[in-house]
């Protein structure tokens, strides 16, 4: 699947070759009826394929807006984005999205909704069925492929909206702040669970949050963004073993790495002590 | 690979429904034959002329008596409001579609809309019956015009509802506007635009009796004013009858198709929480 896509040397005057994504000088301004914010300011980052991008940052800082102009779902004010080589005009579609709320689809059941993916695109039912079904198993949703969404716990729903981005295997999946409405276990129990579908076949995967230490967990590789105007502040590699244990926390190298994403969030004056 | 959460467990069997299903019969039965017995009691213990008031037991008298000729006015009223509804059905959802979907027919027609509705109907029935004649046709479009309004009003709420979280998701699987509409917009539009029907059902069995008032040979409504002027006051309770199981009935097939419809919205799980006592 990714191999087309690493293929080296294809026209890339910005950025690294062969990059999955490739954001280039991105601005975005909303207009209000008196004044124009600036929401994302001169963005410039590379993704490969494969590889597991976070980005942290304050609320309000562009980072789900970065997200979204990626999608293709809305355009960029400035600059451009590539997607496999491809300027991005339209919403992409090789792509499984999964957002904060879990906009499940209320009159659908359970398996239909990780479905919708499937009638939309037009694709065959019946030759995706069974996926679906092993998919809700996998994130032990078996037994609920029949519920309604309003059966499910906050949990479980998002559980289902994960299913539902996947079940197409796209190349690519966007996660704008999945696990943000979960209650702390169930977040992590999420972490975990994501990581392990992720190690499976390794999709390239941009994924927003406000949690440091999520962004650190799941990640190859942590942007931290400024306040608004959103700006990309620092880059830092996360060379940590994989798997990683939810006790991988509590080593030095994590800790090492999350002060470095805490300090700038201090220098932003976003974290005050005394 | 193995399941993380084990505290899921499948859904356990939905519980004997019932009780449920009995106890709203029970009491709408129980209240409505104790307002009877209390009116039938009233009439003859204070001995009420039957020209302001007759006893329940009296207008089923002269209801079995005029049997035939009720079910025929019936037959002519219910087509009247049923063809005037399906009319503000077809007039009502595509005008609420087109003010979401389409800027100018926004700024163009939703003014004009709201001016219409102010407009009192009953006031202009009667010019109704001056363009279009006695007939049918008049009974139909005062029905129409009395009833679309709340229906247009309700499929914009509706059509609006989405989350648009679900609408960016559609829109990342490569559907179009026609897709949006059909997966997400529509459906989640269901339970306003019932709503709105539910209004407007009742709405347009007074469109009906209005257009029968002004001007008509048949009907419920001609037949009040025709009892009336013979100072039949049991016949024209007993057409108020026939009337009200007329619209309970038309709201009643419009509730069956709501729950079939958008069983999924919350407002019909609540609805199912109060009738198991819950």
């Amino acid at each position: 699947m990714l191999s087309e896509v690493g293929r080296p040397g294809a026209e890339s005057d910005h950025g690294s070759p062969g990059a999955f994504v490739r954001i280039d000088k991105v601005d975005k301004s909303f207009s209000s009826q008196k004044r124009q914010v600036k929401a994302v300011d001169g963005v410039s980052l590379s993704i490969r394929p494969g590889e597991f991008v976070s980005v942290v940052g304050p609320s309000g800082c562009g980072k789900s807006t970065l997200m979204m102009m990626v999608s293709g779902l809305i355009p960029v004010s400035a600059g451009r984005i590539d997607v496999r080589e491809q300027k991005v005009t339209a919403p992409v579609t090789d792509v499984g999205i999964v957002f904060q709320r879990d906009a499940l689809l209320e009159w659908r059941t359970v398996l239909d909704n990780v479905l919708l993916q499937i009638d939309v695109r037009g694709l065959e039912r019946a030759s995706y069925e069974a996926k679906a079904r092993a998919l809700l198993k996998q994130v032990g949703l078996s037994g609920f492929e029949q519920s309604h969404p309003w059966e499910l716990s906050g949990g479980m729903r998002q559980r289902v909206s994960m299913c539902r981005a996947l079940i197409h295997n796209p190349s690519m999946l966007l996660m704008d702040e999945p696990f943000g409405a979960l209650d702390a276990l169930t977040r992590e129990q999420m972490n975990v669970d994501l990581q392990r579908i992720w190690m499976e076949d390794r999709k390239t995967v941009l994924f927003i949050t406000h949690s440091i230490w999520e962004a650190i967990f799941l990640a190859d590789r942590v942007i931290v963004m400024s306040p608004r105007p959103g700006r990309i502040a620092k880059e830092i590699i996360i060379d940590l073993p994989r798997p990683r244990r939810l006790a991988i926390r509590e080593s030095t190298e994590f800790g090492h790495y999350a002060s470095q994403v805490r300090e700038q969030f201090q220098k932003f004056g976003l974290l005050v002590e005394g | 690979m193995e399941m993380s959460d084990t505290s899921i467990s499948a859904p356990a069997a939905p519980a004997k429904k019932e009780s449920r299903s009995r106890a709203p019969i029970v009491y709408g039965v129980g209240s409505g034959l104790a307002l009877l017995v209390a009116w039938e009691l009233f009439v003859r213990l204070d001995h009420v002329s039957p020209l302001l008031l007759p006893a329940p037991s009296e207008v089923v008298m002269t209801m079995a008596k005029n049997f035939p000729l009720l079910l025929q006015m019936s037959a002519v009223t219910a087509g009247e409001f049923l063809l005037g509804f399906l009319l503000a059905i077809a007039v009502g959802v595509p005008l609420g579609a087109l003010v979401v979907f389409s800027r100018p027919v926004r700024l163009a027609v939703y003014p004009l809309l709201v001016a219409f509705q102010t407009i009192p109907k009953a006031a202009v029935a009667p010019i109704f019956i001056v363009w279009l004649g006695a007939g049918m046709t008049s009974k139909v479009l005062i029905a129409l015009a009395i009833s679309f309004f709340p229906i247009v009003i309700d499929t914009v709420i509706g059509l609006r509802s989405a989350q648009p979280e679900t609408i960016y998701l559609v829109r990342s699987m490569g559907a179009g506007a026609l897709k949006v509409f059909w997966y997400v917009r529509f459906p989640a539009a269901l339970p306003a635009i019932f709503g709105g029907l539910k209004v407007a059902s009742t709405l347009a069995v007074v469109g009906a009796i209005v257009g029968e008032f002004v001007s008509a040979d048949r009907g419920l409504g001609y037949l009040v004013l025709v009892a009336n002027g013979e100072l039949n006051t049991r016949l024209v309770f007993g057409c108020v009858v026939m009337l009200t199981i007329l619209g309970t009935l038309f709201y009643g097939i419009l509730e069956i198709a709501e729950k079939f419809a958008v069983r999924w919205h919350v407002s019909a799980r609540q609805l199912e929480g109060l009738d198991t006592g819950h």
